[in-house]
């Protein structure tokens, strides 16, 4: 029985047990001549918690801890024959569970009874055609040590299936029985259901920590995997990126920190004196009738996802710098470049960048500029002498918050910074960035144990650090600014 | 304003107790830089102004010709000697004929439409000219006789889509000159196009294809549509509503109305405002390592772009939705209490009810930040080339399926200019998608928005 409809049949059983626990309580109460406690409805609620909440975490946790026990234990049944020279056993297990997921399509297919297969062995049977016919293709012949860890991982994962239904089910109804049991008019049926939904919102605050600790873990995890592999210090500090899927590529992670951040500074030399000065002109000047149109028109700037600007990129501001200004200073015949990429991302950044210095400059108190005024400054003195400093660590937040973004952007770079990895002073050449890399290192087929996919992770791994450094650093001075005027 | 009352040493030839209605040198200078500054702000609104416009004149010029497309209507004698050699009309026997013997019925549909028509078109074999139609052309007809195989001996019109190239020639996209260069088309080619438009057999009308036909392959780009992407889409924005909205609002909750202050609530109020800020490309990491990796789901499902978005969108709820309640004003809560309901009645009754629209308003820009999102569903196997219908859900939520972000990029990726094309139109829905999206947002917060 597939999790889904698992989880389904305990819903229903719940919204059972909400009316037959209502029921039972009014029944009671006018049985025994007492007086109910709660509304009858919290004794059907408390029944209904009872029955999906301690069922669905059993369901939710076998789902999450079975692949790593079914793994550890089929793992161990592949001889380090079965290995092919040069290969990891984390890409035999691959093909463990692909054939796995073949014989259960030729299962239900009907080509091969459950008899047959448990007959069937690699060496006398052609696996790989057979499973081709159900469209599951493969890269080589079936090792017959394989092919029985594939068959094994199916059956363990078949049984455990079972089991897992029978004991979701078990849970839902013995909490169910035991529930009932408790239903009494003297019971404190809305208290009881009340702290139980209390722990629940407490537990979904949780997911935010969890998300956190699955980023991190991942990231850390397979980035100590890849620098097992691979030397730290040549990732850190070789210029050199070439990455090779046949082994002995040189993985230096220079070019794309060069990239990543000559693109974000072009971005940001654009963003912030134009969001700037975007936000001083409608906060200080701008007519009413100015403002009511200029800044929702902004604000959708802020809204078009990353997606638009990257095709921008590509079709409009690629071509465009390549014709006009590359080829006829000779500087390039790219239209992929930095400065496509760090122009385009420039504009994605500017309402970002307005914004937040809008809220910085109208929280700058109205009494420094009455007395700016007062002593005779013009507009623009005050708000270059006086308000541009007393929010200048706001804005210095906004300009860490806004670097974070531009770092970790992805489709604008993709699409329109290219994919060389280079060193070069030139913003019209194509150069390549972090993100890029990641996304090429990881789209397709990925296996993970060579160094090439694993380098991924220790990239994932750089970006995060650096973003969550400038995040903090932003949310630090930004909160510590905010403190002064309130 | 003035500098009547400075004592600074003025240049020569001003006096030194100017006139207050005559502007000296000094004060022109000040207002000449205030004019600047001015000017310069000006001119940062125009260029943010411009972008705007400039980015969707971009797209609108590049895109809108995609919801046209040129078709011809052909009638094609399905001849029994070459789709039904047995004559059984069997279905196993018709699906075993491929769509090779499919290609010269049309051809020798077009011949005859233009015979009957009088076309005649110098250096161009009748080869040559059935080329003039799609690569799709002939599986559309086997689809047909499939599903009619009773049709089989008689002759049927249909409307057939027009390569490419053809298209791109009346978008303006392909001329006479570069088709002479072209090796997918031929001047003589765009010739009888133009022959056939004036008979009126060729046609250019509006695309339904576009948004109900699956991708297809790099040779047709004619064909492609946007049909699985859309599906895709909508399912992982069922994935998001149905798993994001009640952990944001129950988390918001707990956090708003019950967290006591204490370092963990910081904690996990730290969490939630730094996530909103870790790049999305991260999340797709988290995805593929976990939930593919890890737990074993199957790449470019719907499910696990749903659970990577989920957990994407979940601080954006969740800030909207502490706003919310933060908004209602605690004389609710205390009118509750006093009359003797208890804390999770007055949320549940009062609290939330009242706090509503605001997260609605909220949910809708959260599902419209996750529609357009496209890195994350890279890494997870989203741009694999799908052109199977998912199934219905939930069994749906587990086949392979496209986004429509992603089906965006991977038809840049592709080298027929008339992916381009798509692309371009393929923003547009999704623009319009979210436009709708943040217009309903908008309508609920003035409909429904009270102050107190």
């Amino acid at each position: 029985m597939t999790p889904s409809i698992l989880a389904l049949i305990v819903l229903g059983l719940a919204l059972i047990g909400f009316f037959v626990g209502r029921q039972r309580a009014l029944l009671l109460s006018s049985r025994e001549r007492v007086k109910l406690h709660s509304l009858p409805g919290y004794y059907g609620q408390a029944l209904a918690l009872f029955i999906t909440v301690p069922a669905l975490v059993l369901l939710g946790s076998w789902l999450f801890i079975q692949p790593a026990l079914i793994e550890n234990h089929v793992s161990a049944m592949i001889p380090d024959t079965a290995i092919p020279q040069g290969g990891a056993k984390s890409l035999v297990m691959a093909d463990v569970r692909r054939i796995s997921v073949g014989v259960e399509r030729l299962v239900e297919q009907g080509f091969v009874t459950e008899g047959e297969l448990a007959d069937m062995r690699a060496d006398f049977t052609n696996v790989r055609s057979r499973l081709a016919e159900v469209g599951v293709a493969l890269g080589s012949d079936v090792e017959p040590a394989v092919f029985q860890a594939a068959k094994s991982y199916r059956s363990i994962g078949n049984t455990w299936s079972v089991f897992r239904t029978f004991a979701v089910l078990i849970t839902a109804l013995g909490f169910a029985i035991w529930a009932y049991l408790q239903i009494k008019p003297r019971m404190r049926a809305r208290n009881t259901s009340e702290t139980f939904i209390k722990t629940l919102l407490m537990g979904s605050s949780l997911v935010a920590i969890l998300t956190t600790v699955g980023i991190v873990g991942s990231l850390l995890f397979e980035s100590i995997h890849f620098f097992q592999l691979y030397p730290a210090k040549d990732f850190f500090f070789s210029a050199t990126w070439n990455p090779q899927f046949r082994g002995g590529s040189d993985l230096g992670f220079l070019p794309l920190l060069w990239g990543t951040f000559y693109v974000s500074f072009i971005a940001l030399t654009l963003a912030v004196p134009i969001g700037l000065m975007i936000a001083i002109y409608l906060a200080e000047y701008a007519g009413n009738s100015l403002r009511n149109f200029a800044k929702p028109a902004i604000e959708i700037l802020a809204g078009i996802p990353t997606i638009v600007y990257g095709l921008f990129a590509l079709i409009t501001v690629g071509p465009f710098l390549r014709d006009w200004v590359a080829q006829p200073l000779g500087l390039g015949t790219s239209s992929s470049s930095v400065m496509t990429a760090g122009l385009v991302m420039g504009i994605m950044l500017i309402p970002f960048v307005s914004s937040l210095s809008d809220d910085i400059i109208n929280a700058v108190p109205q009494s420094l500029r009455d007395g700016s005024y007062g002593l005779g400054a013009t507009q623009s003195e005050t708000i270059r002498l006086v308000i541009l400093p007393a929010a200048l660590p706001g804005i210095v937040g906004a300009f860490l918050l806004a670097a974070s973004r531009a770092i970790g952007e992805t489709m604008i770079v993709v699409m329109g910074a290219g994919a060389a990895a280079r060193l070069d002073l030139n913003p019209f050449e194509a150069m390549t960035t972090v993100t890029v890399k990641i996304v090429s290192q990881l789209t397709g087929d990925t296996e993970f144990a060579s160094p090439e996919t694993l380098v991924a992770f220790a990239l994932g791994l750089t970006l995060f650090v650096f973003t969550l450094a400038l995040n903090v650093l932003a949310l630090y001075i930004v909160r510590k600014y905010r403190e002064q005027y309130e | 304003m003035t500098n009547a009352t400075t004592r600074l040493p003025t240049p020569a030839g001003v006096p030194k107790s100017g006139s207050l209605l005559v502007r000296g040198r000094r004060t022109q200078k000040r207002h000449a830089a205030e004019f600047r500054f001015r000017m310069m702000g000006l001119a940062a609104v125009v260029f943010g102004i411009t972008a705007l416009f400039g980015l969707l004149a971009a797209i609108l010029s590049n895109g809108l010709s995609s919801f046209q497309q040129t078709s011809v209507v052909v009638d094609v004698f399905l001849d029994p000697a070459k789709l039904d050699k047995g004559g059984k009309r069997d279905l196993e026997e018709l699906q075993k004929v491929t769509t090779f013997a499919y290609a010269p019925l049309i051809q020798n549909g077009l011949t005859k439409v233009m015979e009957d028509h009088g076309i005649v078109v110098d250096g161009l074999s009748d080869k040559k000219a059935a080329e003039l139609l799609s690569k799709e052309a002939p599986a559309q007809l086997r689809r047909y006789v499939l599903a009619n195989p009773a049709k089989i001996g008689e002759t049927v019109s249909f409307s057939l889509l027009a390569n490419g190239r053809i298209d791109g020639y009346y978008k303006g996209r392909v001329s006479m000159e570069s088709a002479a260069l072209d090796r997918n088309v031929s001047p003589e080619q765009l010739m009888l196009a133009d022959k056939l438009k004036e008979a009126g057999v060729l046609t250019t009308s509006f695309n339904v294809a576009f948004f109900t036909a699956p991708d297809a392959s790099d040779t047709r780009p004619e064909a492609a549509g946007l049909g699985v992407a859309i599906i895709g889409s909508l399912y992982m924005m069922i994935i998001v509503l149905c798993l994001a909205l009640p952990l944001g609002v129950a988390a918001s909750i707990y956090l708003e109305e019950f967290a006591p202050q204490n370092k963990w609530t910081d904690l996990i109020e730290v969490n939630i405002s730094n996530l909103a800020a870790v790049p999305s490309i991260v999340f797709g990491i988290l995805g593929l390592a976990i939930f593919i990796n890890y737990a074993g789901l199957p790449q470019s499902a719907p499910v696990v772009g749903g659970l990577v978005l989920t957990l994407m969108t979940l601080p954006t709820i969740i800030i909207a939705t502490r706003a919310a309640l933060k908004s209602v004003p605690p004389s609710i809560r205390d009118a509750a209490l006093g009359i003797g309901a208890s804390k999770m009645q007055s949320i549940f009754h009062h609290v939330l009810p009242l706090a509503a629209p605001g997260i609605l308003t909220g949910t809708i820009i959260g599902l419209a930040q996750a529609l357009g999102e496209t890195a994350p569903l890279l890494l997870i196997g989203m741009v694999a080339f799908v052109r199977e219908f998912p199934a219905a859900p939930p069994e749906g939520f587990f086949d392979p399926a496209a986004a429509l972000p992603v089906q965006v990029y991977n038809w840049t990726q592709r080298g027929d200019p008339a992916f381009v094309e798509r692309a371009s139109g393929a923003i547009i829905v999704l623009l319009i998608f979210l436009i709708v999206m943040n217009g309903i947002a908008i309508l609920l917060r003035r409909r429904f928005e009270r102050r107190w």
